[in-house]
């Protein structure tokens, strides 16, 4: 039983490997500017993620494997370097390994969190509500209207609740369903919500982040290649959570314009 | 003559009566039995509970028979509608997380065999140790009845965010009165289990035997230590949160609810509350939680292996000094839950990092586990195989902590299948393989019959295989982006929707192997082989009494102590190779 043990553990081990380095099931292709130093963390943590795992595995497989179904007056060995190898080998093995996946890994977190977005970015204000998202741009004028949650109207498509009789600034913004952005232009998206908590996921993007009912938040980016995207919602808010989506249009320039002007129309 | 030692308890008399006997009963046997049997009733509930949510994930439009039965309006014509599945989840969660993980390895046979393994006759407080079940039974039932009445269970999770939890029934079914049924009973959980600590920590300080330092524990002794302290601690933080939630429901408060929010068009009486306060209350509680869960495991793990290793661990101390690293940085890492929560993203570094860190203890307890079996004489039997396979678990779930401990990676993994692959195979199925350790290898000692080994090996067999199946997947899943607590799969999540119906299969397959370990239970429960004092050739105090111990566990002698509970592998007068703790002989030279 004990060397069936350890074969099934070492198939198990190499099964589960299997999927990861075949590339089966993996990250979309990523399309923003900061996400290759984001893969590059994912890549090294999955190699050393990867080979922890296959290396635990194998030698507590091995190990019953081995010292099993001795003889009951067999002497008892003892591991070379004992307790103390163990724990130099958890601090040193791992904690090394630990520390710089932790350090390299702020380059990554700041290219998205600390760097401020560049002054002519372009903003997009995206509200999120049970089951929605609404994006909102500024107009010619390149302001937002302030927000008035008491005139928030479905069912008159007043999302956002702009008072655009009374408010210049509103008078030109453009609310849509779905969000487009013209490629290699960096965006500023500033977020909030109409009502709970919800999050905004694009994975191709490389950007995930909460809404915060009562907090104003943004982000920045810049999308690399022209295509339709997902965006989701992750961040349990009811019944409708699962169909909480939108969809995020990467345009080039001409045809970015283009779709601006037709939803102009339609407001 | 009566040694210093245990003059502080009272020698109660035998109980008489049925109810002082099974129900009111203060003897810390029969309550860690009522807990087991409250964890055996509630995992079978959160199992069968998975099985709806599995069914439903894999075929979204099927009709479940008799699901209308638990539900009409959750599941009219028996298929289930997006919030009952919700709410199913949520209930499966909790009720698993605080009614198996929590009460099981810890409750359960914490109050069974902390008292007789430190020498004493029973807990210093035998009145609260029986109220502790009593109030966490209270609990349990006041969770369940949010089945049936209201508009069904709360559909928030387990984790219960805010404002979804905190609004009320306008956010959604099940968040009017399930959430604050829900939230009320986690509050009287917090109570059962502060109850509870209040008698494990002194019980282990002040009624050890005669002879039994703190150095001469058994390791799962320490493990329902450090738990304990975490339990104190963490419990209550829970629990003033919960009321705080209560208080926006019914008292019109706004804690965690700020202003200006529109819900169905109407803008809600809140002002002034934040959102994020419930998630650092509640994370400040739920990472220690989690290592609540797994510091019992990990004792018990240690306790069964190294009696069927037939050898001590590389190190004792070592061991001790990894959970109480593990139990002290649980507290600094828990802002991992939170790093894309909107709070400062500076804090996501700072809580990174310990984070990374808690890996190294965790990993030396990993390794010196593994060390051991080195050289060892390794006995294979049901409660060994979930002793190693708890290794195996736990390592595969902790490998996968590399990736969300850190924020960027996060970015990618957060809230996807990735996450729940790593929880539940790092805390949910090695807890559990714990339980089943401690099951298989405690039961002669608790019933005084030993559990068939044959069943034993095809349960463990069916459910080590069956586990991986389920979880190891869920892993791949994340990596493609398949959001989790999501009750059907469109868009790009749509292809990912076959190996949700592998997972389905291998759940339902892997669930029903259960039903032999209940089974096996059962039927040794009544005509199971009686069985011998020391069945395991085990070393510590509770193999130094009969099967099952009478109810003051000595039967009025004060045991005295000479050894660590770790005198394997050596040579004795009698051949023998192992000294009991309570036994005055010395091991030969060798």
């Amino acid at each position: 039983m004990a060397k069936i043990f350890a074969v099934t553990l070492i198939l198990i081990a190499i099964g589960s490997a299997i999927p990861i380095v075949a590339h089966i099931w993996e990250p979309a292709p990523d399309i923003s500017t900061h996400g290759a130093v984001i893969d590059e963390q994912l890549s090294e943590t999955m190699v050393e993620a990867g080979l922890s795992f296959l290396a635990a595995q194998f030698v507590l497989a091995i190990f019953v494997w081995m010292f099993s179904n001795r003889p009951e007056n067999a002497k008892i060995g003892h591991f070379p370097g004992g307790a103390t190898a163990m724990v130099l080998a958890g601090f040193l093995l791992v904690g090394t390994e630990v520390l710089a996946l932790g350090i390299f890994g702020t380059k990554a977190w700041a290219s998205v969190y600390f760097t401020p977005p560049a002054a002519d970015a372009m903003p997009i204000q995206v509200q999120a509500g049970q089951f929605a998202f609404y994006f909102r741009y500024p107009g010619p004028d390149g302001k937002f209207g302030p927000l008035h949650p008491n005139l928030i109207n479905e069912a008159n498509e007043n999302f956002f609740g702009l008072d655009q009789t009374n408010d210049q600034d509103s008078k030109d913004d453009i609310v849509t369903a779905e969000m487009a952005v013209p490629v290699n232009r960096e965006i500023h998206l500033l977020m909030h919500s109409k009502d709970l908590s919800h999050s905004f996921y694009v994975p191709e993007l490389r950007i995930h982040q909460d809404f915060v009912p009562g907090l104003d938040l943004s982000l920045h980016f810049t999308a690399t290649k022209i295509g339709k995207y997902e965006i989701v919602c992750t961040q349990l808010c009811g019944l409708g959570h699962y169909n909480m989506r939108a969809y995020l249009y990467v345009y080039s320039q001409q045809d970015f314009d283009d779709w601006l002007k037709k939803e102009a129309a339609l407001q | 003559m009566h040694d210093m030692s245990t003059h502080a308890l009272h020698h109660h008399a035998p109980p008489t009566g049925f109810i002082r006997k099974y129900i009111f009963s203060l003897d810390h046997k029969v309550i860690g039995k009522q807990y087991y049997g409250l964890g055996l009733v509630a995992v079978f509930t959160g199992m069968a509970l998975s099985w709806l949510m599995r069914l439903h994930l894999g075929w979204t439009n099927l009709a479940i028979p008799g699901l209308h039965l638990l539900s009409s309006t959750g599941a009219p014509g028996n298929v289930m509608t997006p919030e009952y599945y919700l709410q199913l989840m949520t209930m499966h969660a909790t009720i698993m997380v605080f009614f198996v993980l929590t009460v099981a390895p810890f409750a359960a046979f914490g109050n069974f065999f902390l008292p007789i393994q430190v020498g004493a006759e029973d807990m210093p407080f035998p009145h609260i140790n029986m109220m502790s079940f009593w109030v966490t039974f209270v609990a349990f039932c006041v969770l369940i009845s949010s089945f049936f009445l209201g508009d069904g269970p709360a559909l928030s999770g387990w984790t219960g965010y805010a404002p979804l939890s905190a609004v009320g029934s306008v956010a959604g079914p099940g968040q009017g009165l399930g959430q604050v049924l829900w939230a009320a009973s986690l509050a009287i959980f917090c109570v059962g289990q502060l109850l509870g600590s209040l008698n494990f920590i002194p019980t282990t300080l002040d009624l050890r035997a005669k002879g039994m330092s703190l150095a001469r524990l058994p390791l799962n002794v320490w493990g329902w230590f450090i738990t304990s302290c975490m339990a104190l601690t963490a419990f209550a933080v829970l629990m003033p949160a919960c009321i705080l939630l209560i208080l926006d429901h019914v008292a019109g408060t706004s804690f965690f609810v700020p202003s200006n929010l529109v819900i169905n068009d109407q803008l809600q009486p809140h002002s002034g509350g934040s959102t994020l306060l419930w998630q650092h209350l509640f994370w400040f509680f739920g990472h220690p939680e989690v290592y609540i869960a797994i510091v019992p495991g990990m004792g018990i793990v240690s306790h069964v292996l190294i009696a069927n290793m037939r050898r001590p661990l590389l190190s004792y101390k070592v061991i001790i000094g990894c959970m109480f690293s593990i139990a002290f940085l649980s507290y600094m890492v828990y802002g991992h839950h939170m790093f894309v929560s909107g709070m400062n993203p500076f804090s996501a570094l700072v809580f990174s990092f310990p984070t990374l860190i808690i890996t190294i203890p965790a990993t030396i307890i990993v390794l010196i586990w593994i060390g051991s079996l080195y050289g060892s004489r390794l006995r294979i039997n049901s409660a060994s195989l979930f002793a190693l396979g708890f290794i195996s678990m736990f390592v595969a779930g902790g490998v996968s902590g590399f990736f969300l401990a850190q924020p960027s990676i996060d970015i990618v993994l957060h809230a996807t299948y990735f996450v729940v692959g790593h929880f539940h195979l790092v805390m949910a199925v090695a807890a559990i393989f714990g339980i089943f350790a401690g099951t298989y290898f405690w039961f002669p000692k608790m019933f005084g019959r030993m559990m068939n080994e044959t069943l034993g090996k095809i349960h463990f067999w069916l459910t080590f295989v069956g586990a991986y199946c389920i979880f190891m997947p869920f892993h791949y899943l994340g990596l493609a982006g398949n959001i989790r607590r999501y009750q059907a799969f469109s868009g790009y999540m749509e292809p990912l929707i076959p190996v949700h119906r592998f997972i389905t299969v291998a759940a339902l397959i892997t669930g029903a192997a259960q039903f032999i370990f209940l089974y096996n239970l059962v039927h040794s429960r009544f005509w199971g082989k009686v069985a011998p004092e020391n069945p395991w050739e085990c070393t510590s105090l509770e193999w130094t009494v009969p099967s099952p111990p009478p109810f003051d566990n000595f039967g009025g002698r004060h045991p005295v102590v000479y050894h660590d509970p770790y005198q394997y592998g050596v040579q004795t007068e009698s051949g023998a190779d192992f000294i009991m703790q309570d036994s005055p002989e010395t091991a030969k030279p060798a």
